[in-house]
């Protein structure tokens, strides 16, 4: 019994599952290629056409055959992507799945071409709300209603993957990959369920969606150019974030469950830890108070000592602040040993992938422990140095990974940290 | 995990509807001998009618430099809040909000109307719509607003309003969302990962881009004032109305200990998605209901006026509730909320447990209220899809 329970008495958590969409490309090993390679997957938008704005490139996922080019569109089509690849790959057929869904869900709402089709379709009124009123009460739009609906992809996804019970969808903005994982953490810990799917996505890169990111000045400007140069976290010359796309989902079971029903355990998620920010919306508090207990909280659950972190996957997302308030947070909690502990950052290639960032960086931690390789921060050229550490530049490397720390913070004060494991014990 | 399972309460209320704000308000205006007339501002956006905001002063929970940051849903909420926490007794007390856990339910925010309809006008007008459109939001749109957008950053406005920083975890998905926040505090705490959250939600009706969204898949009623089942004879629809909606629940040894008084105790939630035709309907229902530890002596009812999903609720409630059993549709009183709806309802059933009375029929068909009730069962019916149940006891 007690080698299925962790150092608090809990169920161990087991990964079983892996699936991944990004602008690398399609399923797990074919980012995963990608990634070691140092390849990026930004590139100037397609999509729209961004004349006249500052920020003309994204990593958008162009790929998929989305029902509908919009957020709702792309974000279900690649969650559908993923989570089919994470299901297959933890061998759960055509029965079902034996727990919940929980997905981090993207903003949807209506967006421009749902209105100008509004308006297109009726005479009747002053062109705007009160035209757009008119033709939705004389031609009822009932794919669009349910494409805006903030619940529609997590209903999609457990009726067509057959997961038990209400699907929750929930938001931490770019934290939010991370809590979809907590939240199936949570669940198996209470034994609510013996299996959980996270999953999540965020397929929002639109016109709107690129201006406003960009009025909150927090995308980079440079490199518009040479778009695969534009993400640098932790460099000195290093401007804000590049928006992107993508999905990820992961199976939780617990470690019992998989092992009887003699799934391959690909890992271990030894522990969470959480805290708000009440400092600023969109900025985090100087002293890194919140983020410091986050992470110190994360590494208390994962009953593991400091030592026993060898590599951090990190949030950085290449604006000033972040990188900047990630070191020193890091090195408030582990001293100079964050000097030489590796930690890197896959949004230097694949950007910013917003709610989506901290399951896709799950899914690719899990791979770094797997192959023994640690994906590298690429266009590393100018290091900062305020901060010193060692960001496996530009290059991959062959590492012996046992445990993971992995970082994500979001607008509203959100800090969310995960510890994973290579071994179960 | 039974064995060891802990007990809930719910220590305190925060609510804003259309009547006005505050628990003792609420239970003065709404349960007497006679509910009120609903307030129902058919002007708003004719002719679907609105419950709308009561005049509010903000600055009573919220600082001025903070108000200036939101839309009204968000100052809705975090005013809501606000009125929650002192109504436990908690708002101000650094250690117990600084480890207090806060579950909000949100939906999508709010638009910019006025730069929306700007916009529309010159690309409608235009024969380059895309470029108008990324010249004008380059310009027209303000950072603000897109906070306002964003659905986590009602959380984010009361963990910095009132400080509530223990964790911070956002659910979307309409009224799924209100039973999911219900539903993720009760089980965190009954189980022992948090003992003492702030829960709930608020939903601004009083706008057109509100309105919208449920107007394209025609679900909104354009009659009068009717109550829920009353519309159904007209075709049934929802009526949306502006409600804030918080809640205190502790572990019961945890209120204990500081001295805190429970409105009732919550003792139960269940939640489902599924097909709702036929038998398979029902059994989903009897499957949630099966979860519930007690007989209902009196529901609140978060049918919503849509007429597959208000159907699928009242047949069921007649079949499996005993005709004395006093069925409240909230709605027909302060209208839809869609994510606030449960923690509306909850806050309702609660509000009367600790009166010891219960509401007067909200509409001609309710039975009256018996002198005794002691287990109110509350239901979420979405009017999509997805199904909740709560059971709240006296105290």
């Amino acid at each position: 019994m007690s080698k299925y329970l962790d150092h608090k008495g809990r169920p161990i958590i087991a990964v079983t599952g892996l699936g991944a969409v990004t602008s690398l490309g399609r399923g797990v090993e074919e980012n995963w290629a990608a990634l070691t390679a140092g390849k990026s997957g930004i590139h100037k938008v397609k999509r729209f056409s961004t004349e006249g704005l500052n920020t003309r490139i994204a990593g958008t996922v162009d790929f998929m055959e989305p029902e509908e080019v919009s957020a709702p569109g792309i974000s279900y089509a690649m969650a559908d992507a993923t989570t089919e690849e994470a299901l297959t790959h933890a061998g759960f057929g055509k029965d079902g799945f034996p727990g919940p869904l929980f997905f981090a869900a993207p903003p949807v709402e209506l967006e421009w071409q749902h209105r100008f089709e509004l308006v297109a379709h009726s005479e009747k009124g002053e062109i705007g709300y009160d035209r757009m009123l008119n033709s939705a009460q004389e031609h009822k739009q009932e794919k669009m209603h349910n494409l805006i609906q903030l619940g529609t992809i997590a209903f999609r996804l457990a009726e067509k993957y057959g997961t038990r019970g209400l699907p929750i969808s929930l938001s931490t903005a770019c934290a939010s990959g991370a809590t979809a994982l907590q939240q199936g953490i949570e669940a198996l810990r209470r034994g609510d369920t013996e299996a959980a799917l996270c999953v999540a996505s965020d397929g929002s890169v639109t016109a709107e969606g690129l201006i406003r990111f960009s009025l909150l000045s927090a995308l980079t400007t440079h490199n518009n150019d040479a778009p695969e140069k534009a993400s640098r976290p932790f460099s000195k010359d290093r401007s804000g974030f590049v928006m992107s796309e993508g999905s990820a989902a992961l199976v939780l079971e617990t470690l019992e469950h998989a092992t009887n029903r003699g799934a391959n355990v690909l890992g271990v998620i030894r522990g969470v830890g959480e805290k708000a920010d009440s400092f600023h919306r969109t900025r985090s508090s100087p002293d890194g108070a919140p983020v410091i207990t986050a992470i110190s909280n994360a590494i208390k659950d994962a009953g593991v000592g400091l030592e026993d972190i060898d590599y951090v996957n990190a949030h950085g997302t290449s604006t000033p602040e972040n990188d900047r308030m990630e070191y020193n947070s890091l090195h408030a909690v582990f001293g100079d040993q964050i000097h030489t502990t590796p930690i890197s950052s896959n949004k230097s290639m694949i950007g910013h992938t917003l709610t989506a960032a901290g399951a896709i960086e799950a899914v690719f931690s899990f791979k770094t422990m797997m192959e023994g390789v640690i994906p590298p921060t690429i266009n590393y050229e100018t290091p900062d140095p305020d901060i010193p550490l060692d960001v496996v530049p530009n290059q991959s490397r062959e590492a012996d990974v046992s445990n993971i720390l992995s970082n994500s913070f979001g607008f509203g004060g959100q800090n969310a940290c995960l510890v994973f494991g290579r071994e179960v014990a | 995990m039974s064995s060891k399972q802990k007990e809930v309460v719910i220590t305190g209320i925060g609510l804003v509807s259309c009547y006005g704000e505050g628990v003792d308000h609420h239970w003065q205006v709404m349960g007497g001998e006679k509910a009120p007339d609903p307030i129902v501002d058919l002007d708003t956006v004719p002719p679907y009618g609105v419950h709308p905001l009561p005049e509010m002063d903000w600055a009573l929970q919220i600082p001025r430099k903070d108000q200036r940051q939101m839309e009204n849903w968000q100052r809705l909420g975090t005013y809501a809040a606000g009125l929650a926490l002192d109504d436990a007794g908690l708002k101000g007390n650094e250690e117990m909000v600084s480890s207090m856990d806060l579950v909000c339910a949100a939906g999508g925010g709010e638009r910019d109307i006025e730069t929306d309809e700007a916009i529309l006008k010159d690309a409608i007008a235009s024969n380059d719509r895309e470029q108008v459109l990324l010249d004008r939001l380059s310009t027209d749109l303000r950072p603000t607003l897109f906070l306002a957008q964003l659905s986590n950053l009602l959380a984010g406005n009361i963990s910095i309003v009132h400080k509530v920083t223990g964790s911070s975890r956002t659910y979307m998905g309409e009224e799924s969302a209100g039973v999911t926040v219900i539903q993720n505090a009760f089980s965190r705490i009954a189980s022992g990962q948090s003992t003492h959250m702030l829960v709930g939600g608020s939903y601004n009706a009083d706008r057109p881009d509100a309105i919208l969204p449920h107007v394209l898949g025609h679900f909104l009623y354009s009659g009068g004032k009717e109550g829920v089942v009353e519309r159904q004879k007209n075709g049934g629809g929802m009526r949306l109305g502006s409600v804030g909606a918080f809640l205190v629940l502790e572990e019961v040894e945890h209120a204990k200990a500081r001295g805190a008084t429970a409105y009732a105790k919550l003792s139960a939630v269940t939640s489902d998605l599924g097909k709702r035709d036929g038998e398979q309907g029902t059994a989903r229902l009897d499957e949630m209901m099966s979860g519930m530890p007690n007989k209902a002596d009196a529901v609140i009812s978060g049918a919503t006026g849509a007429s597959d999903a208000t159907q699928f609720e009242m047949d069921y409630l007649t079949k499996r509730l005993s005709d004395q059993v006093p069925v409240r549709t909230l709605q027909s009183q302060i209208g839809q909320s869609l994510e606030a709806s449960f923690p509306a309802s909850i806050a309702f059933a609660a509000l009367a447990l600790k009166n010891g009375g219960f509401y007067a029929p909200f509409e001609a068909s309710e039975k009256p209220s018996p002198a005794e009730i002691s287990n109110v069962l509350v239901t979420s019916i979405g009017h999509v899809c997805g199904e909740g149940f709560a059971m709240l006891q006296k105290a």
